[in-house]
């Protein structure tokens, strides 16, 4: 039986879509068969972080419409094995999706993978609440920002009241706390909401932390997820998540400012890899 | 350290801050999670009649629903005016 992943945040630009495709990425390197599935409807852009935006023939809404088979719109990645996107749709408005129409391509779905992630729209509107909706697990992306945590904070109240398993009176959705774009040195400042205060406003646990990298930008550039770049700090923070989200106990990395040494402090020369 | 703060005359830090603010915030929307969508209008209602009769503040009022099993509790929470004050707005 598939678990079904929703990566969330109800803020926008946190990092949800270079989220999903590398922790969907990392599941499927790891030998899990994973279906990404971007929920986005109207402004698809995890086929573009994919790096696969140039071989979508149909989409999420042509399978709900049935005007394709799930085999169809399916995209096998070029670089990974296990690993298939199921693309938004460009041009129609969000209300082409249908709660029976998702429920029906997640239980196909399920019966092939090991692994669904759902990419979350933006927001808390209809969008965001059918990719949360079917979910068995959670994980809500959130910036060192009060924005952010606000917003977390409410997609919190929506995975607890809005889904199938709130409804259901099943055991919850497993929330997991993944902090992107978080920065050492302006924690250190003081500048920054440091890690332990965001998991006590929270009160979730964590499944990853991910420092603000050159990396991830490099790689959306190219289309290739962030993981793949095994060597940058925030590829490894990804592989550390996805090894946790297995159930692996993996201590936590970068969660401290590197110290820059003589060198590299005389001359300059940019940040973090 | 405080002292010392205090003596370089720095500001707090905005971290510290930016943790005040989200903890009463999200207080507040815990507060409000899981409760019908009724409720604002319930309550903004409610205050309209009491104030027809007393004079409370917009904010003297609190509104809870709380349910067990099989009994919901509606909780109301007025902060009346002591008589002084009562009579002060009175004048007015």
């Amino acid at each position: 039986m598939a678990k079904i992943i929703v990566v969330t945040s109800g803020k926008g630009g946190v990092g949800k879509t270079t989220s999903a495709a590398a922790i969907a990425t990392g599941l499927a390197l790891r030998g899990n068969k994973t279906v990404v599935i971007d929920f986005d409807v109207g402004l698809r852009n995890l086929d573009l972080i994919m790096g696969c935006e140039r071989r979508v023939v149909y989409d999420l809404v042509n399978v709900i419409q049935g005007e394709a088979g799930l085999k169809q719109a399916l995209i096998r990645d070029k670089r990974t094995e296990n690993l298939h996107i199921l693309p938004a749709s460009q041009t129609r408005d969000k209300d082409a999706l249908t709660l029976e129409g998702v429920e029906k391509v997640l239980a196909d779905l399920a019966d092939e993978f090991d692994y669904i992630i759902c990419d979350s729209p933006a927001g808390i509107e209809r969008g965001a609440q059918l990719a949360l909706y079917f979910a068995d697990e959670a994980v809500v992306v959130t910036n060192p920002e009060v924005s952010s945590v606000r917003d977390s904070d409410r997609i919190l109240g929506l995975l607890s009241s809005k889904s199938r398993r709130a409804e259901q009176n099943r055991d919850p959705i497993k929330e997991h706390l993944l902090i992107t774009r978080y920065n050492p040195n302006r924690v250190d400042d003081g500048d920054m909401l440091n890690l332990d205060d965001i998991r006590e406003i929270l009160a979730i646990d964590l499944v990853g932390l991910i420092p603000e990298s050159e990396a991830v930008l490099r790689s959306s550039n190219q289309g290739v997820p962030v993981i793949h770049d095994d060597k940058s700090d925030a590829g490894q923070a990804y592989a550390d998540t996805v090894s946790r989200l297995m159930g692996e106990d993996v201590p936590l990395r970068f969660q401290s400012a590197q110290k820059k040494g003589l060198i590299a402090r005389m001359f300059g020369g940019g940040g973090r890899r | 350290m405080k002292l010392l703060d205090f003596l370089k005359g720095e500001r707090k830090k905005s971290a510290s801050v930016a943790k005040e603010r989200l903890q009463i915030i999200v207080a507040h929307q815990r507060g409000h999670r899981g409760q019908p969508d009724y409720m604002p209008m319930l309550e903004q209602e409610l205050l309209e009649v009491i104030r027809r009769y007393v004079k409370v503040e917009q904010d003297a009022i609190n509104i809870s629903l709380d349910s067990d099993n099989d009994c919901s509790v509606l909780e109301l929470n007025v902060t009346l005016p002591n008589e002084a004050e009562a009579k002060a707005a009175g004048k007015r």
